[in-house]
This record gives C-alpha cells, structure tokens and sequence, in this order.
C-alpha cells in the first residue's frame, strides 16, 4: 500500500512541477525581457508587479472559442497540441532533483529515455503543420522537421559523451558519478547540447519555425483558445525540461560547493533558473537566424564540436583508468 | 533465458504475457491501418502507432534500452524524415484514390514471404526458451552492450559498414547534378564532369531527393 502511494505522490509532485514552473518561466520572461527592453512588461494583474498575469492569459484562453479550419484534418488538428505537450510531461518523471531517490523514476537508459521521448514532441508541431491546411502552417512543419533533423545529432552526441565519462546511462547513475573537473571537461558538449536543445525547441534565435515577420506563427497559425494555450505551454514546459536536462548532464545537477545532501534540489532549481534565465536572455540579444545559416550551424558547427568532445572523452577517460 | 518450457503453458498467461498480446494485436492493426489507408500523412501516423507499439513490446519483454532506441530512431527520426518527404509533395488533406498502385498483389506477396523467413528464423532461433520476466531485466543497457560488443561485434561492425557505405552513395547521389542547380550556383569542390544535358535533365531531380533526405 505504501508502495502505491508513494508512487502517485511522486506522480503528483511531477505533474505539479509540470503545472507550476512553465507558468513561472513564463512570467519570468515577461518581466525580464521587458526590464532589458526599458518597459515594464505586465504590472496590474494580481497587483503586485502583475504576477497573476498568466493565469488571466489562461482564463483568457479558456473562454476563447474552440476553431478548427472546415479544411482541415480535423482529427490530427484537434490531437496535435496533446502529442506536444505530453512527452515533456513524461520526460519530467525521469529527471533526478536530489541525491538519493529523489526522482519520479529511475530509469535504467535515463539518458536514451529523455531524448527520444522529447524527439516525439515534434511530431505534434508536423501534425498541426500539416492538418491545418494553410501553407503558412505547412512552411512551419516543414521548417520544423528539417531542424529537428539538423539538431538531433549533435544533441545525441553531447548527451553520449556525459554518458561515456560516467560509464552509465542512468541520469541518477551520471549524477553519482559526477566530480567537478567534469565541467570543463565536458564543457563544448554542454554548450553544443543547450544550444541544440533550443534549436529542437524552436527559441529564438532558432525560431525559424514560427518565424512570425515570414509564416505568421508557423505551424500554429490556425489554433485559438486552449488548444493554442498547449502550445505555448508546451514550448514553457520544453524550456524546463531544457535547462534541468543540461543541468544534470552537463552542470552536475544536484551536486553544489556545500551541503550537497540537504541542499541538493536547492542547487538543482538555481542551475535551472539561471539556465532558463540564458534562455530568454538570448531570445532578447539575439536576431533570428536565417533557415540555410540554421543549417549550416548544425552540420557544420555543432555535429563536429560533438565528435571532438567524444574524442575527447575517450581519450581522458583512457588515460585516467 | 531458460529452457524451462515445460513449466509454462500456453493455456495459463500471466499479466505480462496478456499484455504483450493485447499490444501485439494493435501493433498489428496499425500496420495494417498503415498499408490500407488511403490518406498519406495518415498512413504515417499510424506507422507511429505501429512502431511505438514495438517499442511498448521491447518494454514488456525488459529490454529497456532497444525500446528507447526504437522510439528514438524510428518515431523521433525516420517517421519526422517520412513526414518530412511528404510534406514536400502534395501530400493533400483528405483521400487520395491515385494512391493505389498496380502492384499491390506483388507488394503483398514480398510482405508475405519476408514475414515467413522472419518468423521462421525467430522460432528456429528461439524455440522453446523463455525469459524469466520476474528477475532482474536481461535487456539491461549494460547486458545489451557486453552481448553486442563481446559476441556480435563482428555483425556489428559489418552493420556500420553498409551504413556508411550507404551514406557515401547518398552524397554521391546527390552531388551528381550539383554543377546545374536550378539556381545557377555551382557546387565547390565537385570534381565529376556529367555532360551539359544530363545535369540538366537531372539537376531538379537530384535536388528532390536530396530534400527528402
């Protein structure tokens, strides 16, 4: 009996996670990115600096009416924001906070369990791209489809160096076997990784996709209410998943220079929020890159940044054993 | 595994085993959904289906690491690449009656007997075993990879040559029209002189499938 209710708690505290830190990213990204723009960004709603001003975007969005194109595939529209918005949810559940057993669940190939299901998200983005029947919306699919492709690779090939050094799988496994000289060790694969996993999610200065001057908003174009909602949800919820990925692969996650045991989720959530603070640092210093530049950056940039990181890998990792 | 299979009968499945069947039958369904279907993008979801369902199948039998490399390689990679093609083409909402072709008897057949020597070759291969999904998982990252790198390296290696065998043909491919891109531009360092009217005649093409790669 305790088994199971451990189990739903740990589910709960993941879905609450789920919940509650897009939402705060969200905001977050109102206010700094209006303060590095000399604006104010939202300040009435809730009263205090407008803290509340996501949750009336959400009730906004609720009441908005529900429109599906009469030419669209309406089955695959109505189903794609869920196929994107689900697998970060998943990915949730496997990524450790703390040392112990502070994790939804540990997974044997944690690191080859994350990355394929984030892969997935994808198809939701193809799906609305193609069901809503507005080449504005195709463009969008497809330009997502050819940087998934481009950027996959190279985010595979950081997350298997880390994989190599710690000789494990497992993200509890990796963690364990963390030191702190892994940083500069694994420094390039850690910025390949972060700068691959924002193309995969479409953040500027990738947000070729949704490139709102050129396609509208890309695949999304036809969506309203909550359905768009999901959307932008999960675009906030990738960010999470982002940050605390590349935190725990590359920045020793719940490791810190002092009270790693107590403290450890503490050290987690600050790596988290000073990557997810990157994030929208960079949508607001950074133009957009132009579709062949986006390319071009994945093959020939990131994919051989990755391979010399994996030489590197071995390489030290033979000599200190 | 073990050769105890005469402690188990087919008439007395466990959980695992109903499971494992229940998710076979709609594996199938969705591959067969795939083939039958006369809406194209449709038929590439429904190969998600079918392909997630292997891996739910890999899952059920403990091998946990081929699973995630299923979805990865299979749904994340090559469905997004099928999707991506498609996309390029028409690819229209509704129906498509052209999408037929003549030879669906012959594709039947081929499907048919290709699934006869899998089959056959899985139950020569396998018999009477059965892994004991109870104990500790034999499908573990750490099991997989001895078993690859020890025993099957061979195999593997010859793998990873016709991939890259295949890789190279595929630049080759489509580098041949590269001197009559429809834009004019010329591809550095292409060294293959393809007379003037074959590169022309080839070029849009080449660039075709170049994309859908």
């Amino acid at each position: 009996m305790s088994d199971t209710l451990a189990i739903v708690l740990r589910v709960l505290a993941v879905f609450v996670v789920f919940l509650v830190f897009p939402l705060v990213i969200g905001q977050t990204e109102h206010k700094v990115m209006a303060h590095m723009q000399g604006r104010l960004g939202p300040m009435y709603a809730g009263g205090f600096h407008g803290w509340a001003q996501l949750v009336a975007d959400g009730v906004k969005f609720a009441q908005k009416e529900d429109i599906v194109p009469a030419g669209a595939d309406r089955k695959i529209f109505q189903l794609a924001p869920a196929i994107a918005l689900l697998p970060y949810l998943l990915v949730l559940i496997a990524i450790p906070v703390g040392p112990g057993n502070a994790v939804g669940q540990a997974l044997d190939a944690g690191v080859f369990f994350v990355l394929a299901v984030m892969g997935v998200g994808v198809l939701g983005s193809l799906m609305a791209g193609w069901a809503s029947a507005n080449k504005f919306s195709l463009l969008g699919g497809l330009r997502t489809a050819a940087q998934l492709l481009a950027y996959e690779l190279p985010m595979l090939l950081a997350a298997a160096s880390v994989a190599m050094a710690a000789g494990t799988l497992s993200l509890p496994g990796i963690l364990d076997a963390f030191h702190w000289w892994w940083v500069p060790w694994q420094i390039v694969g850690g910025l390949v990784f972060f700068t691959a996993g924002l193309a995969e999610l479409q953040r500027p200065p990738f947000d070729m996709p949704v490139a709102d001057s050129e396609i509208i908003f890309g695949a999304y174009t036809e969506y309203t209410g909550l359905r768009f909602a999901l959307f932008l949800l999960a675009e906030y919820a990738g960010i999470v998943v982002l940050c605390a990925l590349t935190a725990v692969l590359f920045l020793g996650g719940w490791h810190g220079p002092f009270g790693a045991d107590g403290l450890g989720w503490l050290w987690m959530l600050l790596k988290t929020v000073v990557l997810a603070f990157v994030v929208i640092w960079l949508r607001v210093s950074y133009p957009r890159l132009r579709e062949d530049q986006l390319q071009k950056l994945a093959w020939t940039c990131l994919i051989p940044l990755a391979l010399a990181q994996i030489a590197l890998t071995g390489v030290i990792k033979v000599v200190i054993s | 595994m073990t050769l105890a299979a005469a402690s188990h009968g087919f008439l007395t499945p466990s959980g695992v085993e109903i499971a494992f069947l229940l998710v076979g039958l709609v594996t199938l369904g969705a591959a067969v959904v795939t083939v039958t279907t006369k809406q194209l993008v449709h038929a590439a979801l429904w190969l998600v289906v079918a392909l997630g369902g292997i891996a739910v199948e890999y899952l059920l039998l403990t091998a946990e690491f081929i699973a995630w490399v299923q979805v990865l390689i299979y749904v994340g990679s090559v469905v997004v690449l099928l999707l991506f093609g498609l996309m390029l083409t028409k690819a229209p909402i509704g129906r498509s009656p052209d999408a037929d072709s003549g030879n669906r008897w012959a594709a039947l057949l081929v499907a048919l007997a290709s699934a006869a020597v899998l089959v056959w070759v899985v139950v020569d291969a396998f018999r009477a075993s059965w892994i004991d999904l109870d104990g500790a998982a034999q499908g573990s990252t750490e099991v997989s990879g001895r078993s690859l790198f020890q025993h099957w390296v061979l195999p593997f290696e010859a793998l990873s040559v016709l991939l890259l065998a295949a890789l190279v043909g595929a630049i080759v491919l489509s580098r041949r029209g590269g001197e009559d891109t429809p834009d004019g531009r010329a591809v550095p360092g292409n060294g293959h002189a393809a007379a003037p009217g074959a590169a022309a005649s080839t070029g849009p093409d080449s660039a075709r499938r170049e994309g859908q790669r």
